[in-house]
């Protein structure tokens, strides 16, 4: 072992540079290749595998979202998304008030219903102020109404070989058609409910009129807004391209969005 | 404490003598600590873009005051923190990037993971290796109090407590006058204090906010929300304690480039500490 003295103010100037120099410059360039490789992108998302899989473990099925009180409202619900459909279709319901809206229930379900608005607030009600959260990071607390999805399902029949719910859009994003979906376990929790309310007032367009879900659990871009058909399914590998929803499939936002 | 590697005495040694100071999994947790950190503070960054307002409370959105906000003008960049009003510009909120391009995401491409903009993949990046940070500390915790890291190493003694004690060492080390010989070889109490407070404090409290802004997370501890006073006030919190483990780790640098930084590096490699002569002794 070497016992050469270097006066420490040299050492210090040296590596301090070279530690500067090596810790920056393969980080920058090396980051982005890194993070497109597909084995890194299969390990990368091992993170949500166990963010689901710890949550689905410790959480109650039935664990409830904090519920607030009307003190608690954001003064302004902000939106975000689709902000206005597109086209005349949906201008033209929007003009009538939605009175001809349907919504389609299919798929694994032993009697197909197609409701109409009239339908769905003659149904049980919920009312529920709850937090909304954005996966950008900002939250709004607001007051929605509308039936339990369960209960739906369960007018619907829905079967035992049904593992998830599918929510089709009425709206567009860069000209394809807006999509989600959750599992059982989500659908037919208390809290998930179709709202037509926000606020004691109907639903606006800016947050998803005539009809959007709440899935209280999970982070806003599930929360399908503008819903025309609520479908079971065995499996999501026919659904887009296969990851469950519209961004899922686009940019990998996760499937679950618990966290 | 430290195991002397020969029979020989510091006073009567002409050689420095090499001390086995820290022990494998101290090592191999700084270095991975060191690593995940990295990861999640540049991957944190990459969020925080996505919306760069920090509220207090259970909400807070575009709408509501923000405390803390990073933004742009048509031709600057600014931080605001309450009232006051910092220019930025080429930092943060309006910087140019790798092609030349001026960008108005609030920290620039070189400080995130990845650095063109993509909130999807800084979360993945940042939850993946939340999972490493919170099993490597759990693991290293639970080595510390059963291997005797924290009893032998850590636990701060009786007279350590004293404040002419600490500010001593305050003293000490504001005019840079590092210990020589054995007493090197041990934590001296600032080192003590702000290694608990990281180990104990710091990274715990960015976990527990860290959970505490999942929606899943607040169904199943809805405690968490009213210890953190809300999902903002977490979010603002989680903020904030990256920042002290930033200024951690500045300091930490510094001391050790202080120190010697050879043989400060050397030693969270090896184990093995070469103790510097103490006055006088110089040959």
């Amino acid at each position: 072992m070497s016992d050469i003295l270097i006066p420490r103010r040299q050492l210090f100037a040296r590596t301090g540079c070279l530690v500067a120099a090596a810790g920056a410059l393969p980080l920058l360039s090396g980051c982005d290749a890194i993070n497109g490789a597909p084995a890194v992108r299969k390990i990368l998302s091992m993170g949500e595998e166990m963010n689901r899989a710890s949550q689905r473990a410790l959480m109650d099925r039935d664990a409830l979202a904090r519920e607030f009180s009307r003190a608690d409202l954001s003064p302004i619900f902000r939106s975000n998304g689709t902000k206005l459909p597109p086209g005349d279709d949906y201008a033209a319901h929007a003009a009538n008030g939605f009175v001809d809206w349907r919504v389609q229930v299919t798929g694994l379900v032993a009697r197909p219903l197609s409701l109409s608005l009239a339908d769905v607030r003659a149904m049980p009600q919920r009312t529920q102020i709850t937090r909304h959260d954005c996966v950008e990071g900002w939250s709004a607390i607001g007051q929605w109404t509308g039936p339990r999805l369960g209960r739906i399902l369960a007018a619907a029949g829905v079967r035992d070989s049904a593992r998830y719910i599918v929510f089709r859009c009425a709206d567009r994003i860069g000209g394809d058609l807006y999509y989600e979906s959750c599992d059982m376990v989500d659908a037919l929790h208390p809290q998930t409910i179709m709202a037509w309310a926000l606020n004691d007032a109907v639903l606006p367009i800016a947050n998803g009129a005539p009809l959007r879900l709440r899935i209280e659990r999970q982070l806003g871009y599930k929360h399908a807004k503008y819903v025309n058909a609520i479908e079971a399914v065995a499996s999501l590998d026919a659904i887009g391209e296969g990851k469950g929803g519209y961004w899922e499939d686009r940019i990998d936002y996760e499937w679950y969005a618990g966290i | 404490m430290a195991e002397a590697e020969s029979p020989v005495t510091p006073s009567e040694a002409s050689l420095p003598v090499r001390v086995y100071r820290h022990r494998l999994p101290v090592r191999i947790w700084h270095w991975a600590n060191a690593v995940t950190l990295l990861v999640l503070l540049m991957s944190g960054l990459m969020i925080f873009n996505a919306h760069p307002r920090l509220y207090w409370g259970q909400y807070g959105a575009n709408p509501d005051y923000a405390w803390f906000a990073v933004g742009s003008t048509p031709k600057t960049g600014f931080l605001r923190v309450g009232a006051t009003r910092i220019e930025t510009t080429g930092v943060l909120g309006r910087w140019t990037d790798a092609n030349g391009k001026s960008q108005t995401w609030a920290f620039p491409g070189w400080a995130t993971i990845p650095t063109t903009y993509s909130l999807a993949d800084g979360r993945r990046w940042h939850f993946l290796f939340a999972w490493v940070l919170a099993i490597s500390l759990t693991l290293f915790m639970l080595w510390s109090l059963i291997g005797g890291h924290l009893k032998r190493d850590l636990h701060v003694r009786r007279g350590e407590w004293s404040l002419r004690h600490i500010w001593q060492d305050v003293k000490d080390h504001a005019r840079l006058r590092l210990p020589a010989g054995e007493a090197a070889a041990r934590y001296n109490i600032l080192q003590k204090l702000s290694y608990i407070g990281v180990i104990f404090v710091l990274l715990p409290l960015m976990i527990a906010t860290g959970l505490t802004m999942s929606p899943g997370m607040n169904a199943s501890m809805p405690w968490l929300l009213d210890l953190f006073g809300g999902r903002q006030s977490a979010r603002s919190i989680h903020f904030l304690a990256a920042w002290a483990l930033i200024a951690f780790f500045l300091v930490h640098i510094a001391m050790v480039l202080l120190a010697g930084p050879v043989n400060e590096i050397r030693s969270m490699m090896t184990g093995w500490f070469r103790l510097r002569p103490e006055k006088g002794e110089r040959a």
